[in-house]
Order: structure tokens, then sequence, then C-alpha cells
């Protein structure tokens, strides 16, 4: 009930927003405390140096805001708001509610270098149809976090290739240790692990041709992936009972070490730490090559901003757009937000994680924005139960895979 | 102005003619007016909506009965079927322990006023905060695995497990249930006409003779309710459902109330029309039932209760 009316009064307040010139109508969903406090400070320093400008912001609360978008996009639209990479941005692109900017990400005139410099390894996430319809300003990556300790005890080194891996596994399971951890109860986890088994047995094409819906989930290449999946299901390396837990439920495992690895995005660190690992015994790599030569594309659930189609003051709404991806700017935010900037040219705080995912991203081929984003919302609710699914009954691929290309055709069609 | 005069006259007699018939419905009226906004309309709004395609925003397509011809081909419909069924059935436990726990605590004993109370409590508490404690109990972690482990029976997730995972959830949704039950039965002894029982007794009825033959005849209004009650807490099984499993694993606990709600109303589903007919199958069973149980009533009434 709060959230509705959250959302009504931020509906209302759209109202009665008069835009005249110099007014600038930014529609966002920041209510936790730190993009609060990220973007108070990226709002006072943009006022600060653009005086002319007035920013006026409609604050939606996060749940609320996923209905409401799809309200002020069509009646009231903001000149600027935030919104996610991929395909989460593709129906309001193709609703024509989105503003191409790809004259800014072409713009080499502007003071700080030029984007297609700084952010050339984010720029496919946000190009549909060979244009650009926004700025991303923070992601994190995702890759393997890891017992240090428990992995030098049993002599093993980080894997990087695939047999590495399943051997390190194989170790772990026989020294009596659960070589990965997940929680699958509310599903998205195991998409993680698809993601990356798609990403690297297939590659960054064929992973966004397959969650676009071109591919049918028949297709072999899809079963070549969880021939893979197999290799670490069926011989029982994914911790007992996932399905009942959730995500920070798996953690402990970890922490107690009885479990030595996890799929996960870098958020995950904090409750780490808070569980008592330090950055002495907590690692991370990057998920190891399957089939090598392809290039490595990694897990970077992006957060962008922008311009919509209806706005009335483009002018100030570019110069915004423009000023967050400022490599200053954004490393700025992203110390607040205590994750990545986006920008290649902003500097990180010392953090071995931070720094360990910064230096991957930015050598990226390409970023994948997590199967729930890539894929529209009903392929990715049906297809994330399928791989739960999976994962407790490997048994069942043929017929999961088969309920899944049902969906696909009844969703894309 | 004779005229007019007599058009009010004849107004008033109208209303004095017809004065005795009205005012019911004049009584009515905001009471029915409500119903016919909030209750009558919905249902063939939503009704309506079933034979639509539409995400809740974009212009709505017209599709017929597509949505329940592709409903006939969805087995997680089928799961959810499945599962109202055994929460009927199982829910049913609910009355006869709730009628055990009635007499058992029917008693003059001291402090039988704080016992009732705490026999009572389940139903008092949130059946959110039900869910969230009870899930903590199947946890693995929780209560109950550590249990079993520990005597030797191995580690066991039953939200986990698709086969049983169902039964788990009906088991936190009966606790508050026989509560419930438990008192409709305990006011129901309190009403019990004791010059009966007597009369029983002098002709030899004890024990189970007496509970069958004097006892439970004269409780049949408080079965009646408690049936009603507890037919309708397991169609309407939602909450448990959304608080326990969300549906997992991968489905597997579904009922109606919650598909319906998965399909049209969740982050991950945006499809009214389909959701409108998932309901449109609940409120159809729903009407059987309902129809059959005003009948009885009705039934009843005229034989003069």
């Amino acid at each position: 009930m709060r959230k509705i009316l959250a959302t009504l009064i931020a509906i209302a307040s759209l109202g009665y927003s008069s835009a005249f010139a110099g007014t600038l109508v930014i529609n966002t969903d920041l209510t936790d405390p730190a993009p609060k406090a990220a973007f108070e400070w990226a709002f006072n320093k943009f006022q600060e140096e653009n005086p002319d400008v007035t920013i006026e912001v409609n604050n939606f609360d996060h749940e609320g805001y996923k209905q409401a978008i799809r309200n002020f996009l069509t009646t009231n639209p903001p000149d600027v708001f935030n919104w996610y990479a991929g395909n989460r941005m593709l129906p309001f692109v193709r609703a024509g509610l989105v503003e191409d900017v790809s004259d800014i990400w072409s713009d080499t005139g502007w003071v700080d270098g030029n984007l297609t410099e700084g952010m050339s390894h984010a720029k496919k996430p946000m190009t549909i149809g060979g244009k650009q319809w926004g700025i991303p300003y923070t992601y994190y990556q995702w890759g393997v976090y890891y017992r240090k300790d428990l992995f030098e005890a049993n002599g093993i080194s980080v894997p990087t290739t695939w047999d590495e891996f399943v051997a390190a596994c194989a170790t772990l399971k026989a020294a009596g240790i659960t070589p990965i951890t997940i929680g699958s109860k509310y599903l998205w986890t195991t998409a993680g692990v698809f993601d990356y088994l798609n990403l690297r047995t297939n590659g960054y094409e064929f992973h966004m041709a397959l969650t676009k819906g071109e591919v049918p989930y028949t297709d072999p290449k899809v079963h070549a992936v969880f021939d893979k999946w197999d290799e670490l299901v069926k011989p029982g390396y994914f911790l007992e009972n996932h399905a009942s837990l959730a995500w920070q439920e798996a953690i402990p495992p970890m922490v107690n070490g009885e479990a030595a690895m996890y799929v996960m995005g870098n958020f995950s660190v904090a409750l780490f730490k808070e569980g008592g690992l330090t950055n002495d015994n907590l690692g991370f790599f990057q998920f190891p090559e399957i089939t090598p030569g392809i290039p490595m594309a990694e897990e970077a659930p992006t957060d962008t901003m922008h311009i919509a189609s209806g706005a009335k003051n483009k002018k100030d709404a570019k110069r915004f757009l423009i000023f967050l991806s400022r490599a200053d700017v954004q490393e700025e935010m992203n110390k607040t937000l205590g994750q990545l900037p986006v920008n290649s040219g902003s500097k990180v705080d010392p953090d071995p994680f931070l720094e360990a995912g910064l230096n991957m991203l930015n050598n990226a081929y390409a970023m994948a924005q997590f199967y729930d984003r890539d894929a529209p919302a009903e392929m990715a609710s049906e297809g994330m139960k399928g791989f739960q699914e999976y994962m407790v009954n490997p048994d069942r691929r043929d017929k999961i895979l088969e309920r899944l290309e049902k969906v696909r055709q009844r969703v894309y069609k | 102005m004779p005229n007019s005069i007599q058009l009010s006259y004849r107004k008033s007699s109208w209303w004095k003619l017809n004065q005795q018939r009205l005012t019911p419905f004049i009584f009515l009226a905001p009471g029915l007016l409500l119903f016919i906004v909030y209750v009558i309309w919905p249902i063939f709004n939503s009704l309506y909506i079933s034979l639509l395609q539409w995400d809740g925003l974009s212009p709505a397509i017209f599709v017929g009965i597509s949505n329940y011809v592709e409903l006939l081909d969805d087995e997680y419909f089928y799961i959810s079927l499945m599962n109202n069924l055994k929460w009927l059935i199982f829910f049913m436990l609910a009355v006869p322990i709730g009628l055990g726990l009635a007499i058992f605590l029917n008693q003059t004993i001291f402090g039988i006023r704080l016992i009732k109370s705490l026999f009572f409590f389940p139903f008092v508490i949130s059946q959110v905060v039900i869910g969230i404690i009870f899930a903590w109990f199947y946890n693995p972690r929780g209560v109950i695995g550590p249990f079993l482990e520990y005597i030797g029976l191995g580690n066991y997730a039953i939200l986990a497990d698709e086969n049983f995972a169902t039964y788990g959830i009906i088991f936190a949704g009966i606790y508050p249930q026989i509560a419930y039950c438990m008192i409709l039965y305990l006011t129901g002894l309190n009403n019990l006409n004791t010059d009966q029982i007597e009369a029983g007794r002098m002709d030899g009825a004890k024990g189970f003779s007496l509970f069958r033959n004097i006892i439970l005849p004269q409780l049949r209004p408080a079965t009646f309710l408690a049936i009603v009650v507890t037919v309708i807490g397991s169609l309407r099984s939602f909450d448990m459902v959304a608080i326990m499993t969300q549906g997992g694993p991968w489905g597997s606990t579904n009922v109606l109330a919650y598909y319906m709600f998965e399909t049209a109303l969740s982050e991950y589903g945006y499809r009214m029309g389909y959701g409108s007919a998932i309901a449109a199958v609940l409120f159809t069973i729903m009407m059987f039932y309902i129809l059959f149980f005003i009948y009885r009533m009705y039934q009843s009434e005229k034989k003069g209760l």
C-alpha cells in the first residue's frame, strides 16, 4: 500500500512539473541509502557546474518504479530517467519512448575525452539496432568467489580452464567439502550459473540470440551448455537442498568452511565479510574458459540513464548524460555506491574485489546483463524455474527444455 | 394552483401505498450498491478480461477463448489444480482435530482459560508470521533438518522436495485453522442442552455413544460453519504459498490463487487475460461449492432447522 501511495504521489507531482527552459526533470527509483547519497552528490555537482539549470527529481519507490515507468513514459515523460541496459530497455526503445543518444557516444569533442574510448566495453548492451539509447553509470561484476585457505589446504590453484575447474571440484568433494554453494529458492542464482556456462560454451552472440528468442531452447548448442552443467550437477558438486535456501542462506556454509565457491555478484562480498571472512581467506576469480578461443564476455548488470523521447528539455538532458559519463563523476558516485564505474578512466578504492572486477570488465569482450534482464520477463521466470528444476533433477533436462521451447514460441510470437 | 396540489397528493399516496414494500430495499440500497460495485461488477469485468491479451497498459487485444485453450495445455495449471485438491482434502483434518481439542479443553479446572487462549493463539497471529516461522522450521539449517541429521536420518528439506513441499505448507496452514475450528466448537459446546445429555445418560448412553448420538447432533451448526470456513480457507490458500515457497520448487506448490497472482501481477507477469482466466476457473469451482451449501442451508431452513 505504501508503495502504491508513493507512486501515486510521485505521479501526481509530475502533473504540475512546469517545464520552463532550464528545468531538468529526472525520474528515478533511488530509495536505497547508497544510491540516494550518490545521486544527491551528482545532482548538486551538476547544478554547481550548470547554474542555469534547475533539477527537479521525482523519486519513486524501487518496486513501484517498474510499473510506474510504463505509465510516465507514455503519458507524462520526464527529461531523464534511470533504467537498465540490455533487453530490459528493448520494449521501451521499440515503442519509441527512448531518445537515441548515439551522438553523445560518437561525439569526441567534449571535456573529458570521448565516450567511445572510455566506455567502449559497455557499448554493446546500450546498443539496439546500431544506435545507443542511454549511458551506463555503474555496474558490478559476477564471477566465482572462493575460499583461498580451502584451496590452499587442498593444493588447488585458481582454475582458468574448465578441466581445471571440474578437477578442483572433484578434489574438494573428495576432501568432504561442498565445491559450490548456491541458494536457489528465489531462482535467479541459477541463472547466473546458466549465463556463464552459455557465455563460455557458446559465446556472447549466441547467448544474446537465445535471450532474444531467436534460437530454440532445444538447440544442440543449448544442450551443450547442459552437458557442461551435468559435469557439475551429476557428481553433486552443488550444495545439497539448495532449492530451499535463499542466496544469503547459502553463504554460511562457505563462511563455516563447508563449501568453497559461490558463483555470485560482487554485492555478496559485504555479506561474506559480515560473516567473518576477510581479504585473506576470501578470493575472487573469473569464471573459467570452456570453449577455447571464445572471447570472454562477462556478466555485469548495468544501471543506466536515458532521455525520454518526449522530453521537453533535451539540451540539458544531454548535458546531464555527458556529465554522468565523465570519469571523475563516475569515480565519485561509485565510491558511494560501492560498485564499479563504467568509464575506464575512473579509479576505484583499493579493494581487491573492486580492482579485480574493474580489471576484468575493462578487458571484457562484451557484457551480459543477467538472464532476467536480457530475456523478457515471462521467458525469464519460466527459464529460471526450469534451471532450478534441472539442478535438482538433471535427468529431466529434455522435458524442461521442451517446455521452455514452448514458452519461447509463445512469448516471442 | 389546485393542479400541483393534486400531483403532490398523488405522489405521497403512491409512497404511502408502497412504503412497506420499499423500505427494506431502501435500507439495503447502500450495501447493495457497494456489493454491485465491488463484487458483482469486478466478477464480470474479470470474466471479460479473461478474453483479452493484455499487459495492463498497452492496448488490449481481444483473443476470444484462447486463454482458456492455453490453460488446458498448461502443466502448471494442472499442478495448481491438483494442489488445490490436496489442500481441500487435508485442510479438512482441521475440523475433527479442532473438535477433539475443543472437547479436551471443555472442562472446568483451574487455569483452563489461560490454556484455552494459548490454544487459540495460532489463529490470532498473522498468517504471514506463521508462514515465516514454519519456513524456518523446515529450513535445512533450521530445526527439523538438523534434528533428523542428529538422529541419523540425514538432513531433509521438505520445502525443496516437489513431492512433499505442498504437504509441508498445508501443515503450516492447518495450524491456525485448527484453532479456528476449535473456537467454533468451544462456543458450540457452551450452548449444549444439558437436559438432553442428562436424559441420554438416564437411558444408559455414555462415552462414545453419548458423544455420537447426543452431543454431535447438537453441534451441527458449529460443524457446518467449521466446514464452510475450512473449505473456503483451503481454496483461498494464497498467503502461505506466497510466503513459504512462492510456488516453488519450480512451480510444484502452486495453487490456483497463487498461480493467478504470479501470471498477472508478480514482477515477471503481466498477463492480465491469462490470470483472469485462471481466476474464472477458481471462481467456477467456488461457485459450485457455494451454491451447494446455499441449497443445503435453504433446505434445512425450510424444514425449520
